[in-house]
């Protein structure tokens, strides 16, 4: 066997175990989208977004609107609060407090917060607001989830900011731009597409976490949008319906599971879609 | 290059006793040196021998570094910009630059012009659309990108970019261009245009160019400095300095005997 059979060889068997691993991790990833199918396509119907959660043995058929528009309140309000914050805290570590002390202590406490467990966030706001106050609120679940976008939207603004090349930096300033014209007009400009890919998946993230909301929002079977009040949602039902010896329980879990997948699922391709355009 | 008027020369830029540091290494040592107005000044020699260093002191670059410092006296137009309380934003808009890759903005060809003129001066739209052709005319590109300047900067070529770049920052109006190896990333035809433009805007604009390519510095440039290890070591008419250099190492470096 001369050397370039054996590197033919090497590179086949090289080729081949990459694509066992590769298939590997496919299989279970098809798995899960295909159960979610098809216990959740079964549960589908209009009293889905309808109706509210029922209660154990109801005669009628229930949905989960309140615990759709809840977790569409709180994500939506945890990411309003948490980007703007992500957004400026990156800034600095990219821009301005690249070398400096207090911009390695705040990335590092920052690496710390994003791979933070969740269920230590949810006790967190437990511990500081909801015993405080002494009640479960809206507002305390939107306040955990807020803390679990912020790093992620820290995170991957500092890390596209510092894509954007000095020369272009350079480029601004050699015009006479002060440096917040700089960054607001140009830097934060070219890492657009980035930023936003970064929102997204911090919002795919916190459209899925249960047990930061566990401990804050908690649930509620009605229909609420006060967020002083317990507030449903769909990770928490989920938890709560699948646990349960009910069938039209249980089927409502396999719904909402399938409708969080859904989405999780849409946002991934958003951004997917928003980055390649860009490059 | 024109010689319709009678030659009166006039300094714009003047390097006295100047002293340039990264950190603890002195990058520049003493220069002196007159940088005449309208006119063409290229600075060549080996790579590391400050010539880039120089250029980046014109418009003060350098002070987004907090480890590089200048000393001595850089006199624009008679003024010592290294003196304190000099407004560096408005020295960049008297000094343009252009640098070696080009970098157009993330927008807009017509907002890559505008940009850098809405730092310094408010227009009305038809003004701004006015400024706006008169940079690319004057940057040879208008005829190319009249129709499409909504398009965004990234999408045109290497040499189509650099030529935005140039527009752009003679769109400000300065005194002063510095071209930091302009054509270094560009392939032959694109470099020709920009030499032509080079020559035409030496009418209106005093224009300094760092270039690795000695035959550019004598095609484009009035006047030349051959800088060697951070020292200026000649500087004269590029004619004297290409054809009857004074000092040896000079002709050596021209001569391809050593760089």
């Amino acid at each position: 066997m001369n050397i370039h059979q054996r590197r033919y060889l090497v590179n086949k068997a090289a080729l081949a175990l990459s694509l066992v691993a590769m298939a590997f991790g496919l299989v279970w990833l098809l798995w899960i989208l295909w159960t979610t199918l098809e216990l959740g396509v079964s549960g589908l119907s209009v009293e889905l977004f309808t109706k509210m959660t029922p209660p154990p043995g109801a005669k009628e058929p229930g949905g989960l609107a309140n615990a759709i528009a809840g977790s569409a309140l709180m994500v939506g309000l945890a990411t309003a609060i948490g980007t703007p914050v992500g957004i400026l805290a990156g800034v600095y570590l990219a821009e301005y407090g690249k070398h400096t002390a207090l911009g390695g202590v705040t990335r590092f406490i920052n690496d710390v917060l994003l791979s933070a467990p969740s269920i230590v966030i949810g006790l967190f706001i437990y511990a500081v607001y909801v015993a405080q106050v002494g009640s479960f609120s809206g507002f305390a679940g939107v306040l955990s989830l807020a803390l679990i976008v912020v790093p992620v939207v820290v995170r991957t603004t500092e890390n596209m900011l510092l894509l954007v090349p000095d020369s272009l930096r350079e480029a601004v300033f050699a015009l006479g731009a002060h440096k917040w014209q700089v960054i607001m007009k140009v830097t934060i400009r070219a890492s657009r597409a980035g930023i936003i890919t970064g929102i997204l998946l911090a919002i795919a993230r916190i459209a899925g976490e249960t047990a930061p909301l566990l401990f804050t929002a908690l649930s509620n079977q009605f229909w609420s949008l006060d967020l002083g009040e317990p507030m449903a949602n769909l990770p928490v039902t989920i938890f709560k319906f699948a646990m349960s010896p009910f069938s039209d329980w249980q089927s409502l879990a396999w719904a909402g599971v399938f409708l969080i997948t859904l989405g999780v699922l849409a946002i991934n391709i958003a951004a997917r879609v928003l980055f390649r355009d860009k490059h | 290059m024109t010689e319709a008027v009678a030659e009166t020369l006039a300094t714009e830029i003047a390097f006295r006793n100047f002293n340039f540091y990264y950190g603890k290494f002195q990058a520049l040592k003493n220069i002196n040196l007159e940088i005449f107005r309208r006119k063409v000044t290229a600075f060549i020699g080996p790579s590391g021998c400050g010539k880039s260093t120089l250029l980046r002191t014109i418009n003060r670059m350098y002070d987004l570094y907090p480890e590089q410092r200048a000393e001595g006296e850089l006199l624009l137009s008679g003024a010592n910009i290294l003196a304190k309380g000099v407004d560096i934003y408005d020295l960049r808009a008297k000094v343009g630059m252009v640098f070696q890759k080009p970098t157009p903005f993330p927008m807009s060809i017509y907002e890559n012009i505008a940009f850098g003129v809405r730092l310094h001066e408010r227009l009305s739209r038809g003004q701004m659309d006015e400024r706006v052709e008169w940079a690319l005319r004057k940057a040879a590109l208008w005829g190319e990108v009249k129709d499409i300047l909504q398009q965004s900067g990234m999408s045109l070529s290497g040499g189509q970019q650099q030529r935005l770049c140039i527009a752009r920052g003679i769109a400000v109006k300065p005194r002063v261009l510095l071209l930091d190896e302009p054509t270094s990333a560009l392939d032959p035809i694109s470099t020709l245009k920009i030499e032509e433009l080079i020559t035409d805007l030496s009418d209106e604009f005093t224009i300094v160019i760092v270039t690795h390519n000695m035959q550019q510095a004598a095609r484009v440039s009035d006047y030349t400095a051959y800088m060697y290890l951070g020292d200026l070591v000649e500087f004269g008419e590029t004619d004297q300095i290409f054809l009857k250099p004074k000092q040896q190492a000079t002709e050596d470096y021209i001569t391809g005997r050593f760089g």
